[in-house]
């Protein structure tokens, strides 16, 4: 096949596969400009699958990135266990006062049966809807926040660390009764249109756990659940750290990983080479402010350090794109992408880039 | 006492509570309880604060050591006693957002570290604007996690202006954008909860 003729789907396998394709794939995870296209408020947006389905064709045309994002908002598994989500009018919605309010709350609590989870089949019907307008023409990227990683919305980030250093007993049945939503999650959501599922893990992040203890927990949880998800999955870290568990993250069976924009792109390409594509690492709150020239150039630098030989992905370093960046930000980044992206990458020295390496 | 504080260092990240107790069981008036808090408890949230920054030491330990560390320090400095700091009139709080992990460790280091302050937990800007004006707090500690609620620290300076208030912010947002701190009207930015501590020195000997 010509190059010149990938589609976003193709051009995402390519570069999995650790080849080159025509371009650098560009993940745009815009989920609140939907809102803007449609001049709907962020509440009113999420409410339906119809709002999503409409506002994410309308960025894709607008900024054409290479994946749809059936992503509505990091607390929608909380609102499925009867948690609270706060809305706002100039961000994502926010999870409220936790559910689980002790630790005794934890022998008790029950998953949601998605099929009769409204939050839920909103999701699912938008991944259908999607895949029927997009085909196979671009990847549909579901979204499961990790069962290691839910309980800072399900119980309080402090109770979770307490958890987890006083009590294993329930620190380990809660994560066996999130293992098992987040299977059933993930693959309702295959089922549905997605092509993959974006794993959200923070927690196993080093910015929040130490190597040590992620081995024992989060690596320990990933591999078990990911082993269960019956399609290809792509681990974020949300802005965490990572570069020291690069090596335990590919041995959970994760296609990509999602790393921040604190950690040097170019060192975490080369410790994912041929193991994990990478996926980032754009700094999102900073985006907020970036000059048109700002953005050309923080795109070039990325692409310089991580875009020879394939094996990335373009993207922010949250996984969701603040509602304040403005259009021409996004606009501008695209077209970098366009101009400088295109394969072979013959602006860049590859010598220069090895030396580049050392140094770092 | 570098030493010591490795020492003790090692106990809290090792969750050994007895062991940092025993240290300062074990000073035998070679020190006071006030000045080993300055000396060694202090300092050694200091430097593992500096070493979460690094990327060598993780969130989870640092909220742990500074439960340890607060629990032993309210042992021999019970709040509101005599000894505890000279200090402006200060209070924490995670602006607009129930994720309070960011809130709770200030809170603690700063206990830990000999200081006395408000918490009032999470809050929305107009409820905090009117506890400051009535409790006069000078130290203002807003801890985030979301960039609205970063945002929104703007709102809480403007309605601030008619008081001496010194507003250190702290979260993700402004690791992530060293300049929004500024944007925002804050006073000062903390990277680490334990560099607190040293702002607000700064704040009591009229450098900031």
């Amino acid at each position: 096949m010509s190059q010149s003729k990938m589609t976003s789907l193709q051009r995402v396998l390519t570069t999995l596969g650790h080849q080159e394709p025509d371009r650098v794939p560009l993940f745009l995870f815009v989920t609140l400009h939907g809102a803007k296209e449609l001049g709907l408020s962020i509440k009113e947006y999420f409410s339906r699958a119809e709002n999503v389905v409409e506002g994410q064709l309308r960025l894709r045309a607008k900024y054409r990135h290479d994946c749809i994002y059936n992503f509505f908002y990091a607390p929608v598994e909380v609102e499925a266990w009867g948690g609270e989500v706060i809305y706002c009018d100039d961000g994502p919605p926010n999870s409220g006062t936790p559910f689980i309010r002790s630790f005794e709350d934890i022998k008790t609590i029950e998953p949601p049966q998605i099929e009769k989870t409204p939050c839920l089949t909103k999701v699912l019907k938008s991944s259908q809807m999607l895949k029927e307008k997009i085909g196979n023409d671009a990847p549909i990227i579901g979204v499961v926040m990790s069962p290691f990683s839910l309980p800072v919305m399900q119980m309080g980030f402090d109770r979770y660390i307490e958890l987890m250093y006083e009590r294993p007993d329930l620190f380990d049945h809660l994560m066996k009764i999130n293992e098992a939503f987040c299977v059933q999650w993930a693959n309702a959501q295959l089922k549905a249109g997605s092509t993959a599922i974006c794993y959200f893990d923070p927690v196993s992040s080093t910015t929040i756990s130490t190597k040590q203890m992620y081995l024992k927990t989060g690596f320990e949880v990933a591999k078990r659940t990911i082993a269960r998800i019956k399609g290809p999955t792509a681990t974020h870290m949300a802005s965490g750290r990572c570069l020291q568990i690069i090596d335990d993250i590919a041995k959970t069976g994760t296609a990509i990983i999602g790393v921040s924009g604190q950690e040097n792109l170019a060192e975490l390409k080369a410790v994912c080479e041929n193991k994990l594509t990478v996926l980032g690492n754009l700094n999102g709150i900073e985006m907020r402010r970036w000059s048109s020239e700002q953005a050309e150039a923080e795109v070039k630098n990325a692409i310089s350090q991580a875009g020879l030989g394939g094996g990335f992905i373009l993207s922010d370093n949250h996984g969701e794109i603040p509602w304040q960046v403005p259009d021409e930000v996004l606009s501008a980044i695209s077209e970098a992408v366009h101009k400088w992206g295109r394969y072979p990458l013959a602006w860049l020295n590859p010598k220069k880039q090895a030396k580049k390496l050392m140094v770092s | 006492m570098t030493d010591l504080v490795s020492d003790f260092i090692e106990a809290i990240l090792s969750l050994d509570r007895i062991s940092a107790k025993k240290m300062l069981d074990n000073q035998n008036h070679r020190i006071t309880p006030v000045e080993f808090i300055e000396e060694v408890v202090a300092v050694a949230l200091e430097r593992i604060g500096a070493e979460w920054q690094k990327g060598t030491l993780a969130l989870s330990q640092i909220y742990m050591a500074g439960r340890i560390c607060e629990g032993l320090v309210d042992e021999i400095l019970p709040p509101c006693a005599p000894e505890r700091k000279d200090q402006p009139k200060m209070a924490v709080c995670a602006l607009s957002d129930h994720h309070k992990l960011g809130k709770i460790i200030v809170y603690s280091l700063l206990r830990a570290s000999g200081f006395d302050l408000l918490d009032y937990a999470t809050i929305e800007v107009e409820e905090l604007v009117d506890r400051v004006k009535n409790d006069k707090i000078e130290v203002l500690l807003v801890s985030v996690l979301m960039l609205p609620s970063a945002l929104k620290v703007k709102k809480v300076r403007e309605k601030l202006t008619d008081m001496d208030v010194k507003i250190i912010v702290g979260g993700a947002p402004f690791r992530f954008d060293d300049q929004l701190w500024r944007e925002v009207g804050a006073d000062a930015m903390c990277q680490t909860a334990s560099e607190a501590v040293a702002v607000i020195h700064k704040i009591m000997g009229g450098g900031l």
